[in-house]
């Protein structure tokens, strides 16, 4: 903090750094002992199940909650004191839509552009720009509470890059929207990014996972995997078998009882089989326990998707659910 | 400058709400006039036609004649006759009658010597309606061949000051002044903040560059307007329907209401703080406006009331308020006469307003 503005900024490649957080909720641990490091101009995804912590996370690097243990810098300021001077950096899209039901969209965004002190000036020009790039000209006099889902998001985003913030921070964007909007709101945060935005952004989809640059999946309050997600689809520590059966449940119970098998998911008339690379010979080992039991399938070794990695980093935990 | 814009953009944007919300809008202007109305013909401590029955076990042209006296106060409303005191016991029982009157078969005897001439059979449990009976006592009984009624002596005369008709309209309509302005300044503001929680607004906002004090003050400011306005319909319909005078001036009593208006808003704002859900904010508002209804003075004397209520009533505003209103309203005071009253509201906006901005939390945990 004594730092001047400028060694901030130009010392520090990462616009969030986190040692050590943690939060708990009375005896929950929401998030546990989190190191974090995000890069500056990149789109950093949170991937995990609900409950998993991510908006524990966010909450806590926007100030809105304080770190039961551990400290986070966010843009160079610690956010376990007061969070007042990061405000104007930071633009927060929270998971529920936040803006005004009862407010129309110019309404909303004018509103917003006061309350970030948005140079009177420009401020009309820079609403016309976000309600053109957004897609928002034609429902520009709409109440915010009657628009579509997808509609909501676009004018929450516009709202949270109003202001030109440095750092945006995303808590499940797109869970209310269908998968058209999902992409086209990808292609906004690739616009944002390359224009030098730091983007941190959770989603339970491994579709959008893959979009990242670099990934952190989170599980019960707990990093499992960090890296870029072709990176963690290499190294997943695990041989990927798929399988076509014809009767694919039956297929299913006989390997899920192989003490080597990882796990073992069902995809329609597909199994995917998750077996540690420390088991010799695999796919024998598949094949073999499969027509032991009569069951005609065909085999083969595949890459790992993202889904897979997920798989292989959260499974002990499953199996730690199970014992309890 | 920038703290400017942003204080004007909350209450611009609470107008806005507010244009939008009609149930709201209607109950601004639906509150007022509704209980005005209710309350200004509904309320009346000067009771009349109290329903009566008659035991005559006289029935002599004197008796006949007293009864007839009777009914033509109006006090009593006399229903069917009834044949002894024992049946005026049973209709009170049955709460057919308030009062039974029993005129003995030695009526005439008795005007004539030094015992009571009859008796009020009164439903005492209402010491209102004791009260009323009690006037019914003073009335003089007499043959009319006394031509002249002897005057009878009295130590101490009445001469009532302000409101010599005895309308309790005129003492109610300014304390409901009061009342209204607590039930609707609190609880809007008691919802404000809450309702942005629950919708989620505020985890937004508390986002933003936008301060506490800029967001709490942005959010009372329109409704001072509000109440003001709802001011100026009460007085109107008080003036208009019930002939409430203001015989002092208008503008000491749109001071003593803003000073007021600005304690009700700051203490909603405080409940705003502390209630969780819109509910919560809504029964805490409710368990201020009871004791502000019957521990202002506004319907029963505060001197009435025992010290502990006394104290109680001395904390909420509208006790002053209702000082100040009547003084204003009825007896010409003005506001340099009452000015203990306005420091005390004051006192209590800053107090609450100070307490509401420190305890809202920035932060959500």
């Amino acid at each position: 903090m004594h730092d001047g503005k400028q060694s901030e900024r130009g010392d520090d490649a990462y616009a969030i750094r986190a040692r050590g957080l943690t939060r708990r909720f009375g005896d929950l641990v929401a998030v546990s002992n989190l190191d974090l490091e995000v890069p500056r101009g990149r789109i950093y995804g949170f991937l995990g199940p609900n409950g998993s912590g991510k908006s524990t996370t966010i909450r806590m690097l926007c100030g809105l909650l304080t770190p039961s243990s551990g400290s986070a810098t966010v843009l160079g300021m610690d956010v376990g004191g007061s969070t007042k001077r990061l405000k104007p950096k930071i633009g927060y899209m929270t998971q529920r839509f936040s803006l005004y039901g009862d407010l129309t969209v110019r309404e909303n965004l004018e509103f917003i552009a006061d309350i970030y002190s948005y140079p009177r000036g420009g401020r009309n020009e820079r609403i016309a720009e976000l309600l053109a790039s957004y897609d928002l000209v034609d429902v520009v006099g709409q109440l915010a509470g009657t628009m579509s889902g997808g509609q909501r998001q676009r004018l929450a985003l516009a709202a949270a890059v109003l202001h030109r913030p440095e750092l945006l921070l995303l808590d499940e964007p797109t869970s209310a929207v269908d998968p058209r909007s999902r992409r086209d709101f990808w292609a906004k945060l690739f616009e944002l990014s390359d224009a030098g935005t730091t983007i941190l952004v959770s989603t339970h989809y491994m579709d959008e996972a893959e979009r990242c640059h670099r990934l952190a999946i989170l599980d019960r309050g707990v990093k499992v995997a960090d890296g870029p997600p072709a990176e963690l689809q290499e190294n997943t520590g695990m041989t990927i078998i798929e399988i076509r059966a014809e009767s694919p449940s039956r297929a299913q119970a006989e390997l899920a009882m192989l003490p080597e098998v990882k796990s073992v998911t069902q995809l329609g008339v597909r199994l995917r089989v998750l077996v540690p690379l420390e088991t010799a010979a695999p796919l024998e080992l598949v094949t073999g326990t499969l027509s032991a039991a009569g069951l005609p399938a065909e085999s083969s070794i595949v890459a790992a998707s993202l889904e897979d990695v997920f798989v292989a980093v959260t499974s002990d935990a499953d199996n730690v659910e199970r014992a309890a | 400058m920038k703290s400017l814009i942003r204080l004007l953009a909350v209450m611009r944007k609470e107008l806005r709400q507010l244009g939008r919300d009609r149930i709201t809008f209607a109950m601004i202007v639906g509150i007022p006039i509704g209980q005005i109305l209710l309350f200004g013909y509904a309320i009346n401590t000067d009771v009349r036609n109290l329903s009566a029955a008659v035991a005559d076990q006289a029935n002599t042209h004197l008796s006949r004649e007293f009864v007839s006296n009777l009914r033509h106060t109006q006090v009593l409303k006399i229903g069917q006759p009834a044949e002894s005191p024992e049946e005026l016991e049973a209709l009170l029982r049955r709460g057919k009658i308030s009062v039974g009157v029993h005129i003995p078969h030695d009526f005439d005897r008795r005007v004539l010597d030094s015992r009571p001439d009859a008796h009020l059979l009164v439903d005492g449990a209402d010491p209102t309606i004791l009260g009323v009976a009690n006037q019914l006592v003073a009335m003089p009984i007499a043959f009319d061949t006394w031509t002249v009624a002897q005057p009878t002596q009295r130590g101490l005369e009445v001469r009532p000051y302000y409101n010599p008709e005895r309308r309790t309209a005129v003492n109610i309509v300014p304390g409901l002044i009061g009342v209204i302005l607590t039930l609707t300044m609190m609880l809007f503001t008691a919802v404000a903040i809450v309702r942005e929680r629950e919708r989620g607004n505020l985890e937004l906002l508390i986002n933003t560059p936008v301060s506490n004090t800029q967001l709490m003050v942005g959010k009372v400011v329109p409704y001072i307007g509000i109440g003001l306005i709802q001011l100026a319909l009460i007085i109107g319909v008080g003036k208009l329907l019930f002939n409430v005078p203001i015989r002092g001036s208008v503008l000491d009593l749109y001071l003593a209401a803003l000073a007021f208006i600005a304690a009700n808003l700051a203490l909603g704002l405080f409940i705003s703080t502390v209630a969780k859900t819109q509910f919560q904010a809504m029964q805490v508002t409710f368990f201020i406006l009871l004791p502000s209804i019957l521990l202002s003075g506004f319907i029963f004397p505060f001197a009435g009331m025992p010290l502990v209520a006394q104290y109680l009533g001395e904390v909420l505003p509208i006790t002053h308020f209702i000082r100040l209103t009547r003084g204003i309203m009825l007896r010409e005071a003005s506001l340099a006469e009452l000015s203990n009253e306005l420091w005390i509201l004051l006192g209590f906006t800053i107090v609450a307003m100070t307490g509401a901005v420190m305890r809202f939390s920035r932060r959500l945990d």
